[in-house]
């Protein structure tokens, strides 16, 4: 039972009356990459932005049932200690603006007023930038704004962001979906060497992505889980109908 | 000629209309002030003494009054404007609550200043002056500490529906990447929303200084007209005294000779050309940061 790092039993989630996720229950084991993929509106984003507490801060979202980390209860936890956690990446890269490349990497510790000392700050940053594979990119730039690198190297950045908190999980929300083809093949290689110290939860809306990178895949309709199960076995024989008409492409 | 054309003619000109009145009313302006110009020069600025009787004009009172009067009302309307606009466009963007407060905060700035005046008058002087008794100042009452309160009530709208929209217009992916690194909602605002929106609150602030330094009627009314220089700084701000756009406005019917008026008119002049300038500066940075 503990190798589940994140689990949901019953869990659903509301904006509003939309009744986005249904009754969802899953266990994520460690140190795998999980592609959560369906159609638009089928809530794979919802349950994303639930694991980090996201969810909650648009006006009218409501939750119901159990969601843990490891053996503990996320919506018990303090959400700002369930973010520190559980990092995320968005669709767009998002580098705050009026900060370098080096503040931003730090950004989540400098945000909650963290003091930690210059040299383990320059180790932080030197550290989560190579684990993002772009350490040798900017490491002469590192006090120039990050808003100047390509739209890839900036997603690069907002993942080492994600890393410098030294989370547990890393949630990525259609990572890819803004970026070149070279970027995307980039971003995707990287997962791979992620895996061996995080656990990534990625959403994608592209079905060949979730079949090159992911160990497992986790298929939403209509908010339901409708299966999860590794990707191999999901990409050829999967066992519900929905999957099997969502892989081969009758609906979208 | 086609009516398309005579249409887009009339719009032209109608639009022309306006360019040409406010060249005109500069032109007016220069010419107007060129008797005391002529007679007066450039020492007329820091001219300390303002005695129409014996024919001497100096505008340093005024300047003074002016940049005293703006200055406090400024920093007295900085903690509301900000909040207003922090409240209204993060914590309460939406719902009834939000848009009674919006509308209210914008009906501030069109309540006719004459009633900003007659407020001041007879709610808040005697409550100023039975404070200047208590901390040992003659208790006037009006003066320019009056004035700068009524004046910060005027100019709060402006840097606070502007600030309101601009903070509205914060990219909600930054934030989000905020929150999602732990940051809590405090710290979203001081470290995302208030860097990003610095400049265009600024601006705002703009608007509002030349709001101050121009305002007329509110502040003729209380600020005791007196054209002597203060002799203490507490006299200064507690006691009486005359900004720019109050000195015109009550000595514009009494300006008997020539260089009198045209020395009043100067200094509308002055006080034209420094809004003008803070006014486009403000524009300036509004249109820079929107376009981003």
């Amino acid at each position: 039972m503990e190798h589940s790092v994140i689990s949901a039993s019953n869990f659903n989630a509301w904006f509003g009356d939309n009744h986005a996720v249904k009754d969802v229950s899953i266990k994520i084991e460690k140190n795998q990459v999980i592609a959560v993929m369906g159609p638009s509106g089928c809530g794979k984003t919802t349950f994303l932005r639930c694991i980090n507490r996201m969810h909650e801060l648009v006006p009218g979202a409501r939750t119901e049932g159990m969601l843990k980390l490891y053996a503990d209860d996320i919506y018990t936890m303090n959400p700002i200690y369930v973010r520190y956690k559980i990092g995320m990446v968005f669709q767009r890269p998002n580098p705050f603006p009026n900060l370098s490349i080096y503040d931003n990497v730090v950004a989540g510790y400098k945000l909650n007023g963290l003091k930690i000392p210059k040299v383990e700050m320059d180790h932080i940053v030197e550290k989560s930038l190579t684990s993002a594979a772009l350490w040798n990119e900017v490491k002469d730039s590192l006090h120039k704004k990050g808003t100047f690198l390509s739209g890839g190297q900036q997603q690069r950045l907002c993942i080492a962001r994600a890393i410098a908190m030294e989370p547990e999980v890393i949630l990525f929300d259609e990572p890819t979906s803004a970026l070149d083809p070279i970027s995307t093949s980039s971003i995707e290689a990287l997962f791979h060497e992620l895996k061996a110290n995080y656990t990534l939860i990625i959403v994608t809306h592209n079905m060949q992505q979730a079949a090159r990178v992911s160990d497992k895949t986790a298929f939403f309709y209509l908010g339901e889980l409708v299966e999860f199960d590794n990707t191999r076995q999901m990409f050829t024989a999967p066992k519900d109908k929905r999957t099997q008409n969502y892989i081969t492409g009758r609906f979208s | 000629m086609k009516w398309e054309t005579v249409f887009k003619r009339v719009l032209w000109i109608m639009s022309a209309i306006l360019l040409v009145l406010v060249i005109g009313i500069l032109v007016t302006l220069i010419v107007q002030s060129m008797p005391s110009i002529k007679s007066l020069g450039i020492k007329f600025l820091w001219g300390k003494i303002w005695d129409p009787v014996n024919n001497i004009y100096g505008a340093y009172p005024f300047l003074i009054g002016t940049i005293l009067t703006s200055f406090t009302a400024l920093i007295i309307s900085i903690p509301f404007s900000y909040a207003i606009a922090i409240y209204l466009g993060e914590y309460n963007p939406k719902g009834w609550l939000s848009n009674l407060l919006k509308n209210t905060i914008e009906l501030i700035a069109a309540v006719p200043s004459v009633i900003y005046g007659f407020w001041g008058l007879s709610v808040l002087v005697p409550v100023i002056r039975s404070f200047e008794a208590k901390i040992g100042v003659a208790p006037y009452g009006v003066g320019v500490f009056t004035s700068s309160l009524v004046l910060a009530v005027m100019i709060i709208p402006y840097a606070a529906s502007l600030g309101t929209s601009l903070i509205r217009m914060v990219p909600s992916p930054l934030k989000e990447g905020a929150y999602a690194l732990g940051a809590t909602r405090f710290e979203v605002i001081r470290s995302v929303i208030l860097p990003y929106t610095r400049s265009g609150l600024f601006a705002g602030i703009l608007l509002s200084l030349g709001r101050a330094l121009g305002e007329t009627m509110a502040v003729a009314m209380l600020i005791g007209n007196t054209s002597a220089i203060a002799h203490s700084i507490k006299d200064a701000f507690f006691g009486p005294g005359n900004t720019m756009a109050s000195v015109i406005a009550n000595e514009f019917t009494e300006a008997d000779h020539t260089v009198y008026l045209s020395a009043l008119i100067e200094l509308g002049l002055v006080l034209f050309v420094v809004t003008v300038i803070i006014n486009l500066i403000g524009k300036k940075i509004i249109t820079k940061y929107t376009n981003n």
